[in-house]
């Protein structure tokens, strides 16, 4: 690990001004970051923890869905999240171990925007809307790609507003070593349709499964999805899976998740 | 009635309490004044010429006290294997030599070329960076596929050594016509082509040495992750550096595992000895878990192509091998014992097989080395055998249990000697095949299995009727063999004026649990209690020379030197005693820690005899020295074989591929038990690494030599959730016929015994889910790979 200087602002406004500092690189539960650091691949001059912001931390129930603090653990979301958005709550509740889901955050893991990351699925299925300190951005405009973005350089997550679902599910099938998704499907039940997003399968990051998403409208079934396809044209091949596995997996995880959304 | 102390007990670990309280002293807790930080330099390609190395910029960095490279060691001796193998036609193994730094060539991804040492870690990390950049390597083709590496003669990992070949090694090759004659005219032929996949062993602790050299006296000491520092301290001193044996100390400490990877011998280990030595101050190197990963000696990794010729009814006539097996870049110490006399001479399993050839090409490759990992050799065997056997059931439409009871040897037919070379001394193998039925409760197999069908799920049975050698080893016999070591054991039994003992021993314990096991033996012997027994274990300058810990020898070897040793202790007691009570040293008799004279109520206690002893005043000086210590060697007279039957059941979701164990039972014969609770947790453990073996690890190397499982993001560890809650017996005991304590050896069972369970188990659920085209899966038997095999 290289030298670098640490501030801890304790509201959004000297956040801001600390990430105008050349160099300067926010920092959640270091869950990612620090280990990044640790093998020299990352080497911020000055590291803005945002753990420390009261204005970035919770959960709240408000009249466009529900509301979670960028800071806000996947330990938090697990036990406040349940009687809102279950199927949420079951997500954050499988991330890594304990320790990783006592220091991680939301805010983080939709950053980083691992292709096999947990989250970036319930924001992208659940048409959520990222909170950053500068604007408000539709989950469908935020995700550009594996670890791509929307966000502009110095510009941080403050939250994440989740519309609640009728019924929702997340199934995710672990990678066996790393236990991040080697493929997770994320299906969403609202009145005005379902949304279906996948994320650990494609070499673009997370997506929406629309044939899946009109069948499920139509019909909210297991069998509704029997008759499709998946393609595997960029879907991640790898040691762990290739794509035509990954393909599989999409589907029967699909059926899965809307066999046991609640 | 199980005894709450001494033999036979489940005392409770003593050791744990300080490991699990953190006061464990490991080697990297030790803190030195005045210590510097070396941080290794590492190849990042698989193959390459060094073409200069301008280590200037380096050396002027901040806090940089010292820059190593491989022309500061070219003129000392190589790191040696300990085992020659001669090849078919009788010419002797290829032996390149292995330096403490890479010289002229890198020869796998990881392999250190430089060392820098510094006042602090993070200095000498940016030194290290700096003389990366400041190195040319010209990249060569990488060598990684073995069969490759043996046709292509051209790209050569040695460029003394033209085909990449260590050695062909045939076993036993007088028996070979008489093997392809029993092939001929045999009524069925099984094949099959399989891996034995490549692992590395992982550890808690990664590896650490610290060296330092005292000026005053000229004398070295390495602290060293070590599982057996007598010998690291012949090789260092002796091979290595040209130190005079005497001049070096070498502790093991507290040490978190092992599992075959720290019996060896590294670069580093040296490397801080020599730097300690320049720069005056102790040298301190830690391995980093990535440097774990490129630069331990890492398992298995055979390639094997394997014929059964049997009856029509499965009566098992012979047994065919060929298999290439990887040693990887450079020759570490046991690599060469591993795949030939560890693997080829159990290749008859517990069956009486009246002929088998085993045939083994050992392949240089640009990976890291491998070597001795857990069973070594026998998991390989074992995996071979049970899976071919398990095939040629199938194809013959035969029950895998009723094959196995034909053709396993009988009680009656003990000592029994191999067609490849072993004698085995005792055992009883329907007994534990019965056990593990019973246990696995077989009879109840289809109800469960219709109730995993109910959920979607195919349910299979797996069989693995195993044996192994262990005890490692009878020196005049390893010697015969090839062995450069021999491998013997020793214990001091020193009783102290007060009575109580401490016990220096050979053997080292990384986790196996000698501080409490060899204490109870001691106690139980001397009649005193356990908490009187201190063991103390892995420092050359306080215990006799021993050869360490691996190959399931501590108890049977080391443990039999305490023994003899404790005999020799009641020995020279029974003669104080004889003088103090006035008796003939005949009549005296010891028990329940008195000696007392036989018919009479005239006794002394253990203590008294001691701190007569020490206290000689009433004592027979003229014919007995004072003090009340002795030392023991012990040779074995045999290999022990520790053999069992594990039953695996298996349930696998046909749509994603994933297997889930079911349920894990144990059936082992260990000879006489020592501590139930640790042999039990000596099963689960190596149970779990099996397990590990044949569902989740793997170490991947691409065409160019770069590994792809290099951390735990990509490497599968077991984890606690992964494995069931294992059913473990050991109650069919037949005790080893050659040791005093009539012993046979745990640590390595599991890992022998488990994987062709695992994969057996697979297949038998594919099969009865219909998918009987399916005949084999290589390990790991992945999700991917399992739902592969299905559509394929
Ligand atoms: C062992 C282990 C297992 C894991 N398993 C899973 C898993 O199963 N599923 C899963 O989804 N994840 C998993 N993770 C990742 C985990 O969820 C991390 O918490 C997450 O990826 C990053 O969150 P963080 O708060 O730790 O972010 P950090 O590590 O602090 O930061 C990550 C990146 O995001 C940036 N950043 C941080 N906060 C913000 C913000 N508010 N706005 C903008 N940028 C920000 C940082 O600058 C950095 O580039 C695992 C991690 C580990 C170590």
């Amino acid at each position: 690990m290289f030298n670098f200087d640490f501030v801890k602002p304790s509201t959004i406004a000297d956040a801001v001004a600390a990430m105008a500092q050349d160099g300067a690189q926010a920092l959640s539960g270091g869950q990612t970051l620090t280990p990044t650091m640790k093998q020299r691949l990352a080497s911020p001059s000055v590291l803005v923890s945002l753990t420390g912001i009261a204005e970035m931390k919770g959960v709240c129930l408000g009249a466009d869905g529900l509301s979670i603090g960028g800071a806000t653990t996947h330990a938090t979301v697990a036990a406040e999240a349940r009687a809102h958005y279950p199927a949420l709550a079951d997500l954050a509740a499988n991330i890594g171990d304990p320790m990783v889901r006592n220091r991680g955050t939301i805010g983080g893991s939709v950053a980083n925007n691992d292709p096999a990351a947990c989250y970036p699925s319930a924001v992208l299925a659940s048409g959520a809307v990222v909170v950053t300190n500068k604007r408000k951005i539709a989950a469908d405009d935020y995700f550009q790609g594996m670890f791509s973005t929307a966000l502009d350089e110095g510009e941080f997550i403050t939250g994440v507003t989740f519309p609640v679902p009728e019924k929702a599910a997340y199934v995710k099938f672990n990678q066996p070593a790393s236990r991040f998704a080697l493929t997770g499907v994320f299906v969403a039940k609202y009145a005005s349709g379902v949304r279906v997003a996948v994320t650990g399968a494609s070499n673009n990051g997370v997506f929406r499964w629309t044939e899946a998403e009109a069948a499920l409208s139509a019909s909210f079934s297991a069998a509704a999805v029997e008759g499709l396809t998946v393609s595997a044209d960029d879907l991640i091949t790898d040691l762990h899976g290739t794509a035509a596995y990954r393909a599989n997996l999409v589907k029967v995880l699909t059926k899965r998740a809307v066999a046991g959304a609640k | 009635m199980p005894k709450d102390t001494g033999i036979g007990a489940s005392s409770k670990r003593r050791e744990d309490v300080r490991f699990l309280s953190g006061k464990g002293l490991y080697t990297q807790d030790i803190a030195l004044a005045g210590q510097t930080y070396a941080v290794m330099v590492r190849s990042n390609v698989a193959h390459g010429k060094i073409k200069s190395i301008n280590t200037a910029n380096a050396a002027a960095m901040p806090g940089v006290l010292a820059v190593f490279t491989g022309e500061d060691f070219k003129d000392v001796g190589g790191n040696p294997a300990g085992w020659l193998i001669n090849s078919r036609d009788g010419t002797p193994m290829r032996e390149p030599k292995r330096p403490v730094l890479a010289h002229g060539k890198v020869r796998h991804v990881g392999d250190a070329y430089a060392a820098i040492v510094a006042e602090t870690y993070n200095q000498a990390k940016d030194a290290a960076q700096q003389l990366a950049d400041d190195t040319e390597i010209e990249e060569l083709p990488a060598i990684i596929d073995m069969k490759a590496a043996v046709a292509n003669p051209a790209n050569r990992v040695h460029d003394e050594i033209p085909d990449n070949l260590c050695f062909d090694w045939g076993w036993i090759e007088d028996n070979r016509a008489a093997v392809d004659a029993a092939f001929k005219s045999a009524p069925h032929v099984t094949t099959l082509e399989l891996v034995n996949n490549r692992l590395v062993p992982n550890a808690m602790e990664p590896r650490a040495s610290i060296g330092e050299y005292n000026p005053g006296t000229g004398d070295y000491k390495l602290t060293t992750t070590s599982q057996n520092p007598h010998l690291t301290r012949l090789l260092v001193a002796a091979f290595v550096l040209g130190i005079p044996e005497n001049k070096l100390t070498v502790v093991a400490p507290d040490v978190g595992g092992g599992f075959g990877s720290k019996i060896y011998h590294y670069g580093e280990e040296a490397l801080v000895l020599a730097a300690a030595k320049k720069l005056g101050r102790p040298v301190r190197w830690i391995a980093e878990r990535s440097e774990s990963f490129l630069s331990d000696a890492h398992g298995r990794d055979h390639v094997t192509k394997i014929e059964l010729a049997s009856t029509k009814d499965g009566e098992i006539l012979a047994i065919r091998t060929e298999t290439l097996a990887n040693v990887g870049a450079y020759l570490s110490n046991f690599s060469t014992a591993t795949p030939t006399f560890l693997h080829g001479t159990l290749m008859a399993g517990p069956y009486k097989v009246p002929h088998v050839y085993v045939n083994v090409k050992t392949v240089f490759t640009n990976t890291a080395p491998v070597d001795a990992y857990r069973g070594a050799g026998r998991p390989e065997a074992t995996f071979s055998i049970e899976r071919v056997v398990d095939k040629m059931c199938r194809e013959l439409g035969l029950d895998p249990f009723e094959v196995r009871r034909k053709n396993l040897l009988t009680p009656d037919q003990f000592p029994y000697t191999t067609p490849v070379g072993l004698v085995y001394d005792t055992g009883n193998y329907q007994a534990t095949l019965d056990k593990a039925v019973e246990l696995g409760d077989v009879a109840g197999f289809e109800a469960r299995r219709a109730a995993s069908a109910a959920k979607g799920k195919l349910r299979g049975m797996g069989l693995s009727t195993w044996i192994e050698a262990c005890g490692i080893a009878p020196s005049h016999l390893v010697g015969v063999l090839g062995s450069r070591v021999g491998l013997f054991d020793a214990a001091t039994v020193r009783v102290n004026a007060t009575g109580n003992i401490s016990v220096m021993t050979g053997a080292h314990s990384h986790g196996q649990g000698h501080e409490t096991v060899f204490a109870q033996i001691v106690a139980d012997k001397l009649g005193i209690d356990e908490s009187a027994v201190d063991i103390v274990h892995g420092d050359t300058s306080k215990i006799p020379f021993g050869m360490g810990s691996y190959g399931s020898r501590s108890l049977a070897v080391c443990g039999s030197a305490m023994n003899k040793a404790v005999d020799k202790i009641i020995a020279k007691g029974k003669k104080i005693a004889a003088h103090m009570l006035e008796a003939a040293e005949g009549d005296i008799v010891f028990e329940a820690g008195k000696f007392s004279v036989a018919g009479t109520d005239k006794a002394k206690t253990f203590g008294e005899i001691a701190f007569s002893a020490y206290v000689p005043h009433n004592y027979p000086l003229e014919t007995l020295e004072p003090g009340l210590e002795e030392t023991a060697f012990y040779d074995p007279a045999n290999f022990t074989y520790p053999a069992g039957a594990y039953i695996c059941e298996v349930e696998v979701d046909p749509e994603t591929g994933k297997v889930d164990i079911a349920s894990f039972t144990c059936a082992d014969d260990f000879g006489n038990v020592m501590n139930p609770m640790i042999v039990e947790g000596q099963v689960h453990g190596g149970v779990g690494q099996g397990i590990g073996q044949a569902l989740l690890e793997n170490t991947v190397y691409d065409e160019n030599g770069q590994i792809l499982t290099a951390s735990f993001m990509d490497y599968a560890m077991p984890r606690a959730d992964d494995v069931p809650f294992y059913t473990v017996d050991h109650s069919c005991a037949t005790p080893c016929t050659h040791n005093p304590l009539g012993v046979k050896g745990c640590g390595e069972a599991g890992a022998i015994g488990s994987p062709p369970a695992v994969v057996n188990a697979v297949i038998d659920a594919l099969h009865r889910g219909g998918h009987t085209h399916v005949t084999h899966i290589d390990m790991p038997v992945s999700p991917a790979r399992v739902w592969a095999a299905i559509n394929g």
